[in-house]
């Protein structure tokens, strides 16, 4: 009203700045809801801190440098696990080799050539489905494709291979998500200056999504050097004989020993096994997965700090 | 038609464009002149952007586009069939409202063009440093930047950026230069940086600018064309087109009766 002073009205104006009882009411849910969710990630956390350490603590009397080089002795019962642990190099080194051009040269073809049709949406929806089929069915899968019809036999061949088409699907994804972190933008200015869309990939495109392409293809692939099934169906073995500490101890056509593999042997097929022994072995395959994200991370952090915008 | 005494830069004939349903353009006929600096004014939403995009067929990538009547660039149907796409955007240069500069240093943004439509045996090291010095002192950077040549071109002025952009079309020789609203991201030193560089272009080009800045257009143009609702309104001189617009709609615009 006009007949109030402007002093009385900025006291009776400025009380709405004043803490009322809904607005306490708001921030009591909010501090609930803040508090609960971080209960969450603590409870999330919690199974897994103590897992690892779990594990490691019954792993180390057996934990040392002999374990990782010796190869296993009587029956599995003593040793260390060398075969095993190149096994898994070997299966996840050869499965990326094929599935990083492979799915890598497929994103490319659906992000950047492929018009939005029903034939490509089609395969965009079979890449997300497949990405949820059962290992095992993979397994079975590549006992048929690679072991018995294209004649590699139980193989390091075809147990990358089935590996390799079990993380296509993922590859495929992540790359597809590295190829979209650059900027459209970038790709109009190559194509309104009359680039070809290769040209545009490769000269522009393919050096600033790079970094995210190989952690993402590295961080997928290495993922699989737990799986068990796939590579107990097509080429991984329980036991063979190779020397102490040799790099190179397997050939592509033979079978391997693999760690996923070897825990299984050794937990629940021979008997009078150590315990620590099996822990040890399941520290390992968690350290190996570890160390190779931990490298792609630092990859991804090195081609990061090279890149232009 | 060579012996026509006008030659005509860019010429539509009916142009309609439709993004699915939605009809973006209608009947547009135009004829920018050569050798002029022809502005493109209308609201938002007009069909500014999408008319500019028809003279390099850039929206042709969308599938659900499709547009009926004839474009000739230079006299030269751009639909014909020996018409190459690649030519084409190589002779139509664009430059954009955000600039663009690709992700490499200015020389590389510079030689881009070259590089991508030169074979490799062609090129030499002598012939690019040429061309980034030509194309660079023909925007007027030459000096600031000859020693700055291997910095990375994101990391310029917003003002150089668009500059460079503009260079970078240079060595490639376009005939016609789009440009829309190339100084809506720029301060008003760098918008009449701009406009000097334009005007000192536009001898040896078809310049047709977009910008939603009337004064921009007063100042800047010879022909000033106006859009509304995707139809061509008006098309004449900039001075005549401000002074006394024909239509009444050209007169609500100026005056600032629409958005
Ligand atoms: N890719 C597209 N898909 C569908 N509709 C579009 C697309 N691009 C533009 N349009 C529509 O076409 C009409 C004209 O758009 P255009 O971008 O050409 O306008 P403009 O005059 O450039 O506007 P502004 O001044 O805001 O840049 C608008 O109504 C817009 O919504
Ligand atoms: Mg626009």
């Amino acid at each position: 009203m006009e007949a109030t002073t402007p002093a009385e009205s900025y006291t009776v104006a400025s009380q709405r700045f004043v803490e009322t009882n809904l607005v306490r009411k708001k921030l009591k849910a909010e501090q609930t809801a803040k508090w609960f969710c971080l209960g969450m990630v603590i409870l999330m956390i919690l199974p897994l801190v103590s897992l690892v350490t779990y594990v490691f603590i019954h792993a180390t009397p057996s934990l040392n440098l002999e374990f990782f080089l010796e190869v296993p002795k009587k029956g599995m019962t003593q040793g260390g696990i060398w075969p095993a642990l190149v096994g898994t190099v070997y299966l996840v080194l050869v499965a990326l080799a094929i599935s990083a051009p492979v799915g890598v040269m497929a994103a490319i073809y659906l992000n950047e050539y492929a018009k939005d049709n029903w034939f490509h949406r089609a395969i965009n929806l079979a890449v997300i489905n497949l990405a949820g089929v059962p290992s095992i069915v993979h397994a079975l899968f590549g006992l048929g494709a690679f072991v018995y019809a294209a004649k590699f036999g139980y193989s390091i061949i075809s147990a990358s291979l089935t590996l390799a088409i079990m993380t296509m699907p993922v590859v495929i994804t992540s790359t597809r998500e590295a190829l979209n972190a650059v900027p459209i933008a970038f790709r109009e200015a190559c194509w309104n200056t009359g680039a070809t869309k290769w040209q545009t990939i490769r000269r522009i495109v393919m050096p600033n999504s790079i970094s995210g392409i190989l952690t993402g293809v590295i961080l997928e692939v290495s993922r699989t050097a737990g799986e068990t099934a796939p590579i107990m169906f097509t080429g991984a073995v329980f036991y063979k004989a190779v020397e102490k500490g040799d790099l190179f101890p397997y050939f592509l056509d033979e079978q391997c020993m693999a760690l996923s593999m070897h825990l299984f042997a050794i937990s629940t097929q021979v008997p009078n096994v150590a315990e620590s022994m099996k822990f040890a072995t399941a520290i390992t395959l968690l350290g190996l997965v570890l160390a190779i994200n931990a490298t792609s991370i630092t990859l991804r952090m090195w081609l990061r700090s090279r890149k232009k915008w | 038609m060579s012996d026509q005494p006008q030659q005509f830069g860019i010429e539509t004939e009916d142009l309609c464009l439709w993004y699915e349903k939605f009809q973006a353009l209608i009947d547009v006929s135009v004829k920018v002149k050569d050798g002029l600096i022809t502005s493109l004014i209308g609201p938002s939403g007009c069909g500014k952007t999408t008319l500019l995009r028809c003279f390099n067929r850039i929206n042709e990538r969308y599938g659900y586009v499709t547009s009926t009547g004839i474009i000739k660039l230079l006299g030269k149907n751009i639909y014909d069939d020996d018409v190459s796409l690649i030519e084409l955007r190589k002779a139509v240069g664009m430059v954009f409202q955000r600039p663009n500069p690709l992700p490499i240093s200015v020389y590389e943004n510079i030689v881009f063009g070259l590089k991508i439509h030169t074979s490799r045996k062609d090129l030499n090291r002598v012939k690019l440093d040429e061309a980034v010095e030509q194309a660079l002192t023909e925007v007027g950077m030459w000096n600031d930047l000859k020693d700055h040549l291997n910095r990375r071109a994101i990391d310029l002025q917003l003002e150089q950026q668009q500059k460079l952009c503009i260079a970078r079309l240079l060595p490639l020789k376009p005939r016609i230069i789009l440009m829309d609203e190339p100084c809506s991201a720029l301060d008003v030193g760098g918008t009449s940086a701009i406009e000097e560089l334009m005007y000192s272009l536009k001898d040896r080009y078809t310049i047709l600018i977009v910008t939603h800045n009337m004064a921009q257009a007063r100042r800047a143009s010879d022909e000033c064309i106006f859009m509304l609702l995707g139809e061509l309104i008006e098309h004449s001189r900039t001075e005549e087109l401000f002074l006394n617009p024909k239509d009444s709609r050209t007169a609500d615009y100026i005056e600032g009766r629409y958005g």
